[in-house]
């Protein structure tokens, strides 16, 4: 790297000539909205995040979080019809929020492609895996010929370490076993070498082993291609093994935002204090406490006054007034470092959570932190 | 809402009674029924007023072990084999898919047994046998004086009160053209065991102990949450006051904040009410903090069973070792990268022909000749813990020659040797003995 500034303005320019400088995604005040019968429900609002080549960003939440509707709204899946999204969303410099279909028909399963939670009903029932993988290959690649689109859907199976791919390649889903299947919609993903990887849930309905499997494989290909990946899921522990950067969402916002480290071992916002809390770890004390967050996740036609997160925040009488159920906290840096950002009003952060919720999930780390 | 921290951290589960009794009621009044406080104010299962939603939220450590509690439920050699038939007009058997191929565990009163495996493994159709949704091919469930797995439909009625199951989908689970006090209430109908005009009375009790409305009785599931439903489910698993419960699966379909609520939930039914759990779940993690005790399948076999500390911290079969190291580590996020782990390779060969010998042989990286000849007996290894493996030993330091020869009355290579008596170790009992076989001195031992 030249110590040449990266600019706004690179954005401008074709995605070719972009290459590896500045993030290959970045996500700039991103709204959507969709108009229901009762009104319109904003999934997300007022989202930034972005995603270099080589680096894995790790989006966690509760359903209805908005973290598959971002994603969805960066592969351009949403109906443009009826959502209406706002802000920026730049894949590789090319602008995506308000492209023409078939523009975004050229760009999504060539250079961004998503890997979806259940694979069975990702793929089609009625085609063979290698017809499935081959079309995906020949709609961006309109010279070759279907003998080419074949031998790529053999490598891409074999590559995803499917044994004897040869033969596999013209078996049915039902044929696979789930973790094959996750493979087979890894492979299909890949096929097109894409510079943006979307995992949505991509282990949730796997067996540890089978997960530890699929994840190893993200990795090998996340390095063998520099793809920009970006895993949605609500296991801290897949975050913490496999994410650079973690983005924290609840209610359609970013609440908390920084790297892996900074996310996980010294959290600032109460909403992510309340997951790390929620989750039993294999390797925790037995004296560590299972505090579940109060309450259920807000409903978005009519979201909470102030911080979305304060009806179940616990925390929340320590700040002044009624400052937290009046007005939206703004995302501001955190004490932790330059890059670690926080949506929360409490002054003290890092004193709240090493005195009171660290002694109660996690006994044995209060010494480590002090 | 009180959330004084110091509070919270005084609660300890054994004070969960007399804590309930005064932040529980206080609690209910201004969430549930603010007009009637006292409009449900029945004590059929003897509570006071607790109210378990207020007390899940201040969080629960680990279920403790109680080494001395009675079994409640007793399963000796318990198989399963479903009949697999050829295609065509005459539907042959041909095989067998051997989906619990002859284990044996106690649970004990009070106590949770866990059951972890990857999927396919027969945890599941273990929980539906207990429950007698299956009627087993061999083995005996002891229960009250009962052997549950001959009982004929009939005599099994009565105890079903006794054996009750939380299922895994909150959302397949319930009928939706059935209003909750409908479904919850249904058990009670069907076991005649109130009248018909305290169903209701009962019904809202049950809703309020698992912390729903009770004025929610006449609503359908679909107006619930998810996490709302699995309430549901367990309330009416509770309905006719089970000793038992089986527990499949109970949280996996809900969401990371929900499940904790929803585990502590059953934590606090189970120290208020005495119940037994065999609590099946793959998530390793939930089943640690639920279950004292734990019992790790694969392939219709108990590989490995015994005490969390023994089976977390000391596993002795390479496949609860390999398990546990393909399971993600929020704590790696201080180290950076992915934590070292076994590697398996294939997937978990057909229960229809399992692998002669030792199951785990195929994708275990110790096995030897040996493995593939003779079945590794579970043998009692520890105070509590039982393990199936020819090659027993701590990560690190498994033996390089069997330790099973000198029982079994084989040579290295797994054949028989001329003149030798081995030992009768199939005979497995459901609990554990007082003695046990010491890995190291090869000789039985006692504590």
């Amino acid at each position: 790297m030249t110590s040449v500034p990266m600019t706004q303005s690179s954005a401008t320019e074709s995605p070719d000539d972009r290459g590896s400088d500045g993030p290959y995604l970045q996500v700039e005040d991103l709204k959507v909205t969709f108009p229901t019968q009762d009104g319109p429900v904003t999934a997300v609002s007022g989202l930034t995040y972005s995603v270099e080549k080589g680096k894995t960003l790790g989006i966690v939440g509760e359903s209805g979080s908005g973290k598959s509707v971002s994603s969805m709204a960066v592969m351009g899946l949403h109906d443009t019809k009826s959502a209406q999204i706002s802000g920026s969303i730049r894949v590789g410099g090319t602008e995506v929020v308000g492209l023409s279909e078939a523009k975004m028909r050229g760009l999504r399963g060539n250079s961004m492609a998503m890997i979806f939670q259940d694979a069975l009903a990702a793929l089609h029932p009625f085609y063979k895996i290698g017809g499935q993988l081959e079309e995906a290959y020949l709609v961006h690649h309109s010279s070759a010929s279907k003998r080419d689109a074949r031998r790529k859907a053999i490598e891409m199976l074999d590559r995803v370490g499917i044994p004897q791919p040869d033969r596999r390649v013209d078996d049915f889903p039902h044929q696979f076993s789930g973790g094959m299947r996750q493979r087979a919609m890894i492979a299909m993903g890949l096929i097109n070498d894409p510079s943006l990887l979307i995992a949505d849930e991509p282990t949730t309905a796997l067996d540890v082993t089978v997960q530890a499997q699929i994840l190893d494989l993200l990795q090998d290909l996340q390095r063998e291609f520099n793809s920009a990946v970006i895993i949605i899921t609500h296991d801290l522990g897949v975050i913490a093994e496999m994410a650079d950067d973690v983005l924290v969402m609840y209610a359609g916002r970013c609440v908390e935002y920084g790297t892996t480290k900074q996310i996980l071992t010294a959290p600032e916002m109460p909403y992510t204090w309340g997951l790390l809390s929620s989750i039993p770890d294999v390797g925790a004390s037995t004296d560590a406490r299972l505090i579940p967050i109060p309450g259920n996740p807000p409903s978005l036609l009519r979201p909470p006054s102030g911080c979305s997160f304060h009806p179940r925040c616990v925390h929340s009488d320590k700040v002044p007034g009624d400052l937290c159920r009046t007005e939206l906290p703004e995302l501001v840096p955190a004490s932790s470092g330059t890059a670690h950002l926080k949506r929360c009003h409490l002054a003290d952060p890092v004193g709240v959570y090493t005195t009171e919720v660290l002694p109660e999930i996690a006994p044995e780390l209060v010494e480590e932190t002090r | 809402m009180t959330q004084d921290p110091n509070a919270r951290a005084e609660i300890e589960p054994t004070e969960v009674g007399a804590n309930a009794a005064e932040t529980g009621d206080r609690q209910l009044t201004a969430e549930h029924s603010p007009e009637t406080p006292d409009a449900y104010g029945s004590h059929e299962i003897g509570i006071e007023d607790l109210d378990f939603a207020t007390l899940a939220e201040h969080g629960h450590t680990a279920t403790k072990l109680d080494p001395l509690a009675p079994a409640v439920l007793s399963v000796d050699n318990l198989k399963m084999y479903f009949p697999v038939k050829s295609s065509g007009v005459v539907r042959r058997t041909i095989g067998h898919v051997q989906a619990v191929d002859g284990i044996s565990f106690e649970v004990p009163k009070g106590g949770s047994l866990g059951l972890v495996g990857e999927s396919g493994c027969g945890k599941s159709t273990t929980g539906r046998l207990i429950t007698r949704l299956y009627k087993p091919t061999g083995g005996s469930m002891m229960f009250d004086g009962h052997d549950l797995a001959k009982l004929s439909a009939r005599e099994m009625k009565p105890l079903r009160r006794d054996v009750q199951m939380i299922f895994q989908d909150p959302y397949t689970s319930l009928n939706p053209r059935h209003t909750v006090g409908t479904i919850v209430g249904a058990p009670l109908e069907v076991h005649k065991i109130v009248p018909k005009n305290q169903v209701l009375k009962r019904v809202q009790e049950l809703l309020e102990i698992v912390g729903l409305n009770p004025e929610h009785y006449n609503r359908y599931p679909n107006e619930f949450s998810g996490g709302q439903r699995q309430r549901i489910g367990i309330a009416r698993a509770l309905t006719l006051n089970p000793k038992v419960l089986v527990a499949d699966e109970p949280v996996s379909a809900l969401d990371v904040s929900i499940q904790a609520q929803v585990v502590n939930l059953l934590q606090d039914i189970q120290s208020e009410f005495d119940v037994s759990f065999l609590f099946i779940a793959h998530d390793l993690a939930i089943v640690r903090h639920f279950c004292p005790e734990v019992a790790v399948m694969y392939l219709g076999k108990i590989v490995e069973i015994g005490d969390r500390e023994t089976i977390y911290g000391k596993p002795h079969h390479p496949y609860t070792q390999a398990l546990l190291s393909a399971v993600p580590d929020v704590k790696q996020a201080a180290v950076g990268g992915r934590r070292e782990r076994i590697r398996l390779e294939g997937d978990v060969p057909s229960p229809i022909n399992p692998p002669s010998g030792c199951r785990f042989r195929t994708r275990c990286q110790f096995a030897q000749e040996i493995c593939a000849k003779v079945e590794p007996p579970l043998l009692q290894i520890g105070q509590r813990h039982k393990v199936a493996c020819h090659f027993a030993g701590e990560l690190g330091s498994h033996p390089a020659s069997p330790v099973t020869t000198d029982l079994l009355g084989v040579d290295d290579q797994g054949s028989p040797v001329a003149g030798a008596t081995p030992t009768n170790t199939q005979l497995t009992i459901p609990g554990y003995e007082d003695t046990w076989y010491d890995l190291k001195t090869k000789q039985t031992t006692g504590a």
